[in-house]
């Protein structure tokens, strides 16, 4: 820098008829062959999201408004989908369901995590076998698990029944009775998807500073103030993050009742996505199932949103 | 060593502190061992009992007899190869299709400057909001008859390869890393001649190891665990990946021989965390302190 300014004025304004811009046509074909290449580059992820993000999304709208048939051209039919649906006794089983079971999954489903990984975060030993052995279930593909908690829950041979004997409290009927099967589903979700949530909040439980609690303990706080009053605060924003992605998640769960139970026993675990998956592919009617997927949509659209300001506003803060 | 947390070290080092930790010690090994360890004993035991035993109550914790069988009678019966075939035909094709695709458009909308760029990556993160399985039915309807040029993609490997690739939480994972890379790096290849694949190539992607490694991962993790799209796009029983193949045959078949199929089926997936265990976990957890 300091040589250019004692370069003497003559040289300067020798060099200056050479750095003159190029004629504007050359710079614009430039231009436009940089266009071309940055759109090669983009062209095949753009078709992807294009046919199989966008269009769908489009289409779901559409076609909840049409009689659809596969094949023969689509009828417009007003909300002539949306009442049918809305008739449904099925309906108002799904989403009692859904909801139902996306609660349970969160008071279970978060309750045990945080304090799994409170008391995790303590253990100076074995760390690395606790992180490994909470995450196996997670790679376990779900309709395994599934299919093994089915194996389980088996009236006859099952070992929940088995450890309930074992333990001299009374049986159950599991995910064989109305009344329990959608709290059994909750137990294997929660048993299957668990290990991410605890590393999650390990991870956040570390990045706590230490001198936190040093300064809480001189202030004379109990083991349960410093959870109330340093853990809990410190750790807010996560806990609000995973408790929105779970019930995300766990609003659109469809391969645990579907393997388990069959929606059943009376409709007892038909869940929303198990409801659409039935329009579809059970009764053909593919319109109806649109109009539920439109519905899910604009439920499910409204927590992400709200997940996706938390984060934006959660990276500016920090 | 490590930084303090809720129990002070002092607390700790007290012998009524002491007796205390290696109690709760105690208990969550104990827990853990049958909470997650014990299942998957009971899992691979199963498979190796024989159907009489399997069935008998009170169930034995050890098996009486050891009978390979199962596992044999499952890959033949239940046609494991092929279906294990098709799943890894179907995850490594998604995760080639991934990492071609969306490393390109990553890199693009993060250096190339495309037009209409910011547009393009809001359409793209908005499909964050929009919740996959929702959309299953008009996405199989699309792949069903796609546009313009009327092709169906059903029973085809396809189905599974395109639709990954539009992953917006891997692309945006990818385009975040490729900001980090300083524009003159990029700028100094270019100097020296390189065209952009070749800075791509050999610049970007070697710098990049470590998200595409979190990204292999995820991509191929996700095909494999997946039930519903190839539930609904494979109903040629020959083409099923296992995870589809696995519920469809459950209806029908001796409950050993599933339990080993199932012992089978879960076997990759394991192993690969089990090998890679340190990267994936370092991965979440640093997924979530850093957004």
């Amino acid at each position: 820098m300091t040589k250019t300014a004692a370069r003497p004025p003559a040289e300067a304004i020798a060099v200056h008829p050479v750095q003159a811009p190029p004629p504007a046509g050359g710079r614009g074909r430039r231009r436009l062959t940089d266009q071309v290449r940055a759109y090669g580059f983009l062209l095949g992820g753009l078709i992807c999201f294009a046919l199989f993000s966008w269009y769908p999304a489009i289409r779901a709208v559409v076609i909840a408004f049409q009689k659809y048939t596969p094949g023969s051209s689509p009828e417009w039919v007003g909300t002539a989908n949306f009442t049918r649906v809305l008739h449904d006794p099925e309906f108002t089983a799904a989403w009692r369901n859904t909801l139902t079971f996306t609660l349970l999954a969160l008071l279970i489903g978060f309750a045990i995590p945080f304090l799994l990984a409170l008391v995790l975060n303590e253990l100076r030993h074995a760390r690395a076998f606790f992180r490994v052995v909470v995450y196996l279930p997670v790679m376990i593909p779900p309709v395994v698990s599934a299919l093994l908690w089915k194996w389980f829950y088996d009236p006859g041979a099952g070992l929940a029944n088995e450890a309930l004997r074992f333990a001299h409290l009374p049986t159950s009927n599991w995910s064989n009775g109305a009344d329990t099967a959608l709290v059994s589903l909750v137990i294997v979700a929660t048993w299957a998807n668990m290990g991410g949530t605890v590393l999650i909040y390990l991870a956040a439980l570390q990045s706590i500073p230490g001198e936190l609690y040093e300064a809480a303990e001189l202030d004379g706080a109990s083991l349960l103030q410093r959870i109330r009053h340093v853990t809990i605060p410190q750790t807010r924003f996560v806990i609000l993050m995973l408790m929105l992605l779970q019930i995300i998640a766990t609003m659109q769960v469809f391969t645990e009742p579907f393997v388990i139970t069959g929606g059943g026993p009376e409709n007892a675990t038909v869940t929303v996505l198990y409801l659409i998956y039935k329009y579809a592919f059970l009764y053909n009617d593919f319109g109806g199932a649109c109009a539920l997927s439109v519905m899910l949509l604009v439920l499910l659209g409204a927590f992400s949103a709200l997940y996706l300001r938390l984060t934006r506003s959660g990276e500016d803060g920090s | 060593m490590s930084t303090r947390t809720l129990v002070s070290p002092a607390a700790l080092a007290r012998p009524r502190g002491r007796a205390v930790y290696w109690t709760v010690f105690t208990a969550v090994v104990v827990l853990f061992t049958i909470a997650f360890l014990f299942p998957v004993y009971w899992m691979a035991t199963g498979a190796m009992k024989s159907p009489d035993e399997v069935a008998k109550t009170p169930p034995t914790l050890v098996p009486e007899q050891w009978h390979l069988s199962g596992y044999g009678d499952a890959w033949d019966l239940m046609q494991l190869p092929r279906h294990l075939w098709n799943t890894v035909i179907q995850a490594t094709g998604a995760w080639m299709f991934q990492l071609v695709f969306c490393t390109a458009a990553a890199y693009a909308l993060s250096k190339l400057k495309p037009a209409f760029g910011r547009v393009i990556l809001g359409g793209i993160l908005a499909t964050l909001m929009v919740p996959a399985q929702a959309l299953v039915v008009p996405k199989y309807l699309t792949v069903a008859d796609l546009p313009l040029i009327h092709t169906s993609l059903l029973n085809d490997p396809l189905a599974i390869w395109l639709p990954a690739v539009a992953n917006a939480f891997n692309l945006y994972l990818l385009k975040r890393f490729f900001d980090q890379i300083p524009r003159d790096v990029l700028e100094a290849a270019e100097i020296d001649g390189a065209g952009r694949l070749r800075t791509l190539w050999s610049i970007v992607l070697p710098m990049s190891r470590p998200v595409l490694g979190v990204v292999s991962i995820f991509a191929l993790v996700a095909v494999w665990q997946d039930f519903l799209w190839p539930l609904m796009v494979f109903s040629d029983t020959g083409k099923q990946p296992i995870s589809v193949a696995l519920v469809q045959l459950s209806q029908n078949i001796q409950l050993t021989v599933l339990i080993a199929a199932m012992v089978i089926a879960s076997i990759p997936m394991v192993a690969l965390f089990l090998v890679f265990q340190r990267h994936i976990i370092a991965g979440i957890s640093a997924g979530s302190t850093k957004g």
